[in-house]
């Protein structure tokens, strides 16, 4: 379970959080939806401490996210950034591998390159990416590389920037699908941002939308429209017009 | 009033900046210590940055101080010549290379080849996300990223320093004896026998610290870059001018140290 109270992030006069209050149940999948620049991903890195909020509490299990032992704390975490933040002087199956080559999940270098191409399987790649070098692949293929790593040492909790960005629509429904399925065997908690409403109906439970550094309406993935509220229907339907300003 | 206020206080401003700066760049050093005796230690990262700071750099410190060992000889000699002591060719070319010009230009070809290079790399790596991914993965970037590369400085740039002398002594001996017609033998028998440890001992101990400045640098500017294309840039410059100065500074206090004490 993790739990948002109150949490606020400021860049200089930028008042990027305003207060985020938000629940994720053990287990479940939330979805969180809002405009781009909106603070998505400060919220999400807020909560693994790569971003420290001004003010709020962060809560992981009960434990005080801010003070937990970090090494511990992060051991539970998978993360995909947003812009797949891989590394590129590593081939791509020493990315994929990096969390099992080191420290308590340590392996032996085949073993931990055998789980690396079974993951980058998984996110349909085949193995002979394995040993190019990140900078050599497409935009979308780095991305699922960056999936694959996030998944590679099968953490508790999963965090998902933007995962279908940049991804045709087929490769798309492989990495929803994907993700629903680390939720329902694996009984991952996952945390998503995305964009796209396909993606939203496909992988939630629960969806949150952030805008103007609040949770402007949240609920079951099924609420969602019959919702009223004004914001949230002008984001899913996509449409110019509305509370929401298309110049911001 | 104004018109002479107004330079002071920028003045008084860039001053505490200054002093802010290298408050800050203290603390970093000061963590980059206590992360050297922190486990896991990355061998493979150190070996990396040995082959990038040491023996890539060879070619580069291997030209500047052959060509400025053999200008070296040519103006001490013209020089000399003014007051007939055209003989202290070697005895001067050994001094000044030992002393000053192989640990400095050394330091200095390293802020530029190195220091800009580390920068340049890790700020890329903290605008990509690069570094938050790290963390994420349970390793810490002092650790895997500063660690092997200030070691490296201050394992390879002592040897550098030695070699640049080396070769600087041969620029000038090259020089002398092919064009300035001094005798081979006594060239060399001049050098060494002038030549005091101690001589060799400041210069190893400049390219350590020089070594640990450079890369040092490096670090802390790619650490803290600002965002996109331009912070990677504002990083880089900003590594190299204060290697650069802060190798130059250290080297007047370390002549000091050595040989005003
Ligand atoms: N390191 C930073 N320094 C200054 N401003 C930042 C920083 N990171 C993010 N921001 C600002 O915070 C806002 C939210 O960013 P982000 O969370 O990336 O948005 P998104 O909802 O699209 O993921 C943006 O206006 C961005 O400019
Ligand atoms: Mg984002």
């Amino acid at each position: 379970m993790i739990t948002l109270s109150g949490v606020k992030k400021s860049f200089g006069n930028n008042h990027v959080l305003r207060g985020v209050d938000l629940e994720i149940a053990r287990g479940t999948s939330m979805v969180i939806i809002g405009g781009s620049g909106t603070g998505k991903s400060i919220a999400l890195k807020s909560i693994l401490g790569l971003v420290t909020p001004d003010a709020g509490t962060i809560m992981v299990d009960g434990k005080d996210a801010a003070t937990a032992e970090r090494d511990a704390f992060l051991a539970r975490f998978g993360m995909l950034f947003q812009g797949g933040a891989l590394f590129d002087s590593l081939p791509v199956w020493h990315n994929v591998a990096f969390r099992l080559m080191r420290g308590a999940l340590q392996r032996p270098k085949e073993e931990a390159r055998e789980i690396a191409i079974e993951k980058l399987r998984r996110v349909g790649l085949k193995a002979d990416v394995a040993d190019r070098l990140p900078a050599e692949l497409s935009g979308g293929m780095q991305k699922r590389v960056g999936l694959a790593r996030a998944i590679a040492a099968e953490p508790e909790i999963i965090f998902f920037d933007e995962p279908t960005t940049g991804l045709d629509p087929i490769m798309s429904g492989v990495i929803n699908d994907l993700i629903r399925e680390i939720v329902v065997e694996m009984g991952a908690t996952a945390m998503t941002i995305t964009h796209d409403m396909t993606s939203v109906r496909a992988i939630a439970d629960n969806v949150a939308m952030l805008h103007d550094g609040v949770i402007q309406w949240s609920g079951p993935v099924a609420d969602m429209d019959q919702a009223g509220d004004p914001y949230l229907d002008q984001f899913i339907h996509g449409r110019a017009d509305g509370p929401i300003e298309a110049v911001r | 009033m104004n018109l002479i206020l107004r330079p002071l206080e920028a003045l008084g401003h860039a001053f505490l900046n200054l002093l802010a700066a290298l408050g800050r760049i203290s603390i970093y050093a000061g963590s980059t210590l206590r992360h050297i005796f922190k486990r896991p230690f990355y061998a493979r990262e150190l070996a990396i940055a040995i082959l990038n700071v040491g023996w890539l750099s060879l070619p580069v410190v291997g030209l500047t101080a052959l060509f400025t060992g053999a200008a070296l000889a040519l103006q001490i000699y013209a020089g000399g010549a003014r007051f007939n002591a055209e003989a202290v060719v070697p005895q001067i070319v050994a001094i000044g290379m030992v002393r000053e010009l192989g640990p400095v230009l050394v330091g200095l070809m390293i802020a530029a080849r190195v220091t800009s290079s580390i920068a340049a790399e890790i700020a890329t790596m903290k605008v990509t996300e690069q570094i938050d991914a790290l963390v994420t993965l349970s390793t810490h970037p002092m650790q895997y990223l500063t660690v092997p590369r200030v070691l490296a400085g201050l394992i390879c740039v002592p040897v550098l320093v030695g070699v640049g002398d080396v070769i600087g002594i041969l620029g000038g001996y090259t020089v002398a004896v092919a064009t300035l017609d001094f005798n081979s033998s006594t060239y060399l028998v001049n050098t060494f026998d002038f030549l005091e440890i101690r001589d060799v001992v400041s210069s190893l101990a400049k390219g350590a610290v020089f070594g640990v400045i450079a890369t040092l640098m490096g670090c802390y500017y790619g650490m803290n870059s600002g965002r996109g294309a331009q912070g990677v840039g504002a990083a880089t410059k900003g590594s190299v001018e204060a290697a650069a100065i802060l190798i130059l500074a250290a080297n007047f206090v370390l002549t000091w140290v050595f040989f005003s004490l």
